[in-house]
């Protein structure tokens, strides 16, 4: 049991790291030949990543250790995000630990040491996207943490292996209103904490729209990489999150290779697949304005709340 | 023909309701009349889709012969002649007066609660529809029973779209919103009313969606604007 589940938690790591550029290029591809372009290639965020790590590591004068922990903190707390959430398997050593609640704060303190980095650096930038991005995760976290609680109730647990392993066994629940409710309101929510383009461009320099951009525009060199994957990462992780929540076939409920293999192997066709249609929406969807944001985080909480209610009273407990 | 399983049953009955409820979420949601329209629509096609279930769950043709006509009346006439309406309101420039078009009618540009906050409150209004129900699911608590929460939300819903938005056809849909919820009630709560009583409702509210017609254009001849706060006088 032991060698199979350490070997799940270490692939999900390795898979989430090593995979997260690749899927932020292949979203830039689908989207750039979708519009025409020829694109950067797939590749094409890790050549950035390489030519970044081998600069010098400059930092502004007057910024504290909030400024410089940051981006460590950053892509630490979503590496120990990616290990706790069942992406491939639902029993390793840790999954006993993949509580909704503490998957959310992890989350949550990245994009705060985030936020102070912004406000660390001074500028007026800075101290922008980090007053806007706090708007946004104000009304996201409260969203992800209903919605998902609506998957909770059919599975009697906040643990997210629990809620997965459930939801293999009983496929049902998917198809209830509860959880289509709950999974629309657990895509806007993810469209909004990953910066994409509804609520942020993540291609933009414009500084009337900018969020997570802004709050960055300080870093450079490492940091900045490391930063770039930090957000990468968390794409890959709430996508994969938001795929073993709704189609959670080919997760290994059991501790043997083959099933391993096959949950990696559908773990990145999901990813892939989710990328590549969340690129192609976002050919045809415009930014919203910014005071449009909470109307739209509002609409998505309140699907995540009828979500919870209607699984109270459709369900047929 | 045999009767589904109750699985399947209790399955999609609880899809149409959660897709009748989305509907009234969605028309709170959205400002373009256009878009309000098509959810009407689509919200008549779930509600004709609670009587069809429920009668082939009990073996009831009379009722599979109401959601037809339910299916025929909200899903097809009553959304055709709101979009005459809006049509009219809106006369098309053609294609060289494209960006001098005025919009204005087009949409519900300013309701008196935002929508952020509409939206928030109809939150607050399914979990007061969840508490009152209680009881009255208490007493039969089968699976369409179970759904009761969903009309009383919608009746609920339907009422503050009545009393929020200012574009008359806005008003109409909150108006037939309620309508539809007091419907959904009906079906869910009792299987239904007798078809007499379910003819003579349709029809009421086939004539107030006609009358409301002619009211909105009478008002855009007459004030240029279909904003139900310029009608505060009263004149012979």
């Amino acid at each position: 049991m032991s060698g199979t589940g350490l070997t799940a938690v270490a692939a999900q790591i390795v898979v989430v790291i090593s995979g997260a550029p690749l899927l932020a290029g292949w979203m830039r591809q689908v989207r750039a030949r979708m519009e025409g372009r020829a694109g950067a290639g797939v590749l094409q965020p890790w050549r950035d990543t390489r030519k970044l790590l081998r600069k010098e590591p400059i930092t502004p004068i007057g910024t504290g250790p909030a400024f410089r922990t940051a981006p460590a903190l950053l892509v630490a707390t979503t590496a120990v995000v990616a290990a706790l959430v069942p992406l491939l398997s639902t029993t390793t050593p840790v999954s006993a630990h993949a509580d909704l609640i503490l998957v959310v704060a992890l989350l949550a303190l990245g994009t705060v040491a985030l936020a102070l980095a912004g406000l660390d650096s001074g500028t007026a930038f800075g101290g922008m996207g980090a007053s806007r991005e706090m708007t946004v995760a104000a009304l996201v976290e409260p969203t992800i943490l209903v919605a998902v609680f609506a998957f909770s109730i059919p599975a009697g647990s906040t643990n997210l292996a629990a809620i997965v392993a459930g939801a293999v066994r009983e496929p049902s629940r998917l198809a209830s209103p509860a959880g289509l409710l709950a999974t629309a309101a657990l895509a806007v929510a993810v469209l909004a904490e990953t910066g994409r383009i509804p609520v942020d461009n993540p291609a933009t320099h414009l500084e009337l729209t900018m969020v997570h951009e802004a709050m960055v525009l300080e870093y450079s060199g490492p940091d900045l990489a490391l930063v770039e994957l930090g957000a990468q990462m968390r794409l890959t992780v709430l996508l994969g999150l938001l795929a073993s929540l709704f189609a959670p076939w080919g997760i290994a409920t059991d501790a043997s290779w083959p099933a391993l293999a096959v949950a990696l192997a559908a773990f990145v066709v999901k990813v892939a697949v989710l990328g590549a249609v969340l690129a192609a929406a976002e050919v045809f969807w415009a930014k919203v304005r910014l005071f449009r944001v909470p109307e739209l985080l509002a609409g998505s909480f309140l699907l995540a709340l009828l979500a919870v209610t209607s699984s109270y009273f459709l369900s047929g407990e | 023909m045999r009767p589904m399983s109750t699985g399947t049953y209790t399955q999609l009955l609880d899809l149409a309701c959660g897709a009748f409820l989305l509907a009234a979420v969605v028309v709170l949601w959205r400002r373009e009349l256009v878009a309000i329209v098509r959810t009407f629509a689509l919200q008549g096609i779930a509600l004709a889709a609670i009587p069809l279930l429920i009668g082939l769950h009990e073996q009831r043709w009379g009722l599979i012969a109401v959601a037809t006509g339910i299916g025929a009346l909200r899903a097809g006439l009553l959304p055709y002649l709101m979009r005459r309406a809006l049509a009219a309101l809106t006369p098309s420039g053609g294609e060289e007066h494209h960006y001098e078009e005025d919009v204005s009618e087009a949409r519900e540009t300013q309701p008196l609660v935002n929508v952020a906050a509409s939206l928030l409150t109809a939150a607050a209004l399914t979990l007061l529809a969840y508490a009152v129900a209680r009881p009255l699911v208490a007493l039969n608590p089968g699976p369409a029973a179970r759904a009761l929460p969903v009309g009383l939300a919608v009746v609920l819903i339907g009422l503050f779209v009545l009393a929020t938005r200012r574009r008359a056809l806005a008003q109409v849909v909150g108006f037939l919103l309620l309508d539809n919820g007091i419907t959904a009630t009906a079906f869910l709560a009792a299987s239904g009313v007798p078809l007499i009583v379910e003819l003579g409702v349709s029809f009421d509210v086939l004539l107030a969606v006609l009358v409301l017609q002619i009211l909105t254009t009478r008002m855009r001849t007459a004030f240029g604007t279909t904003d139900i706060d310029d009608l505060r006088e009263l004149h012979d």
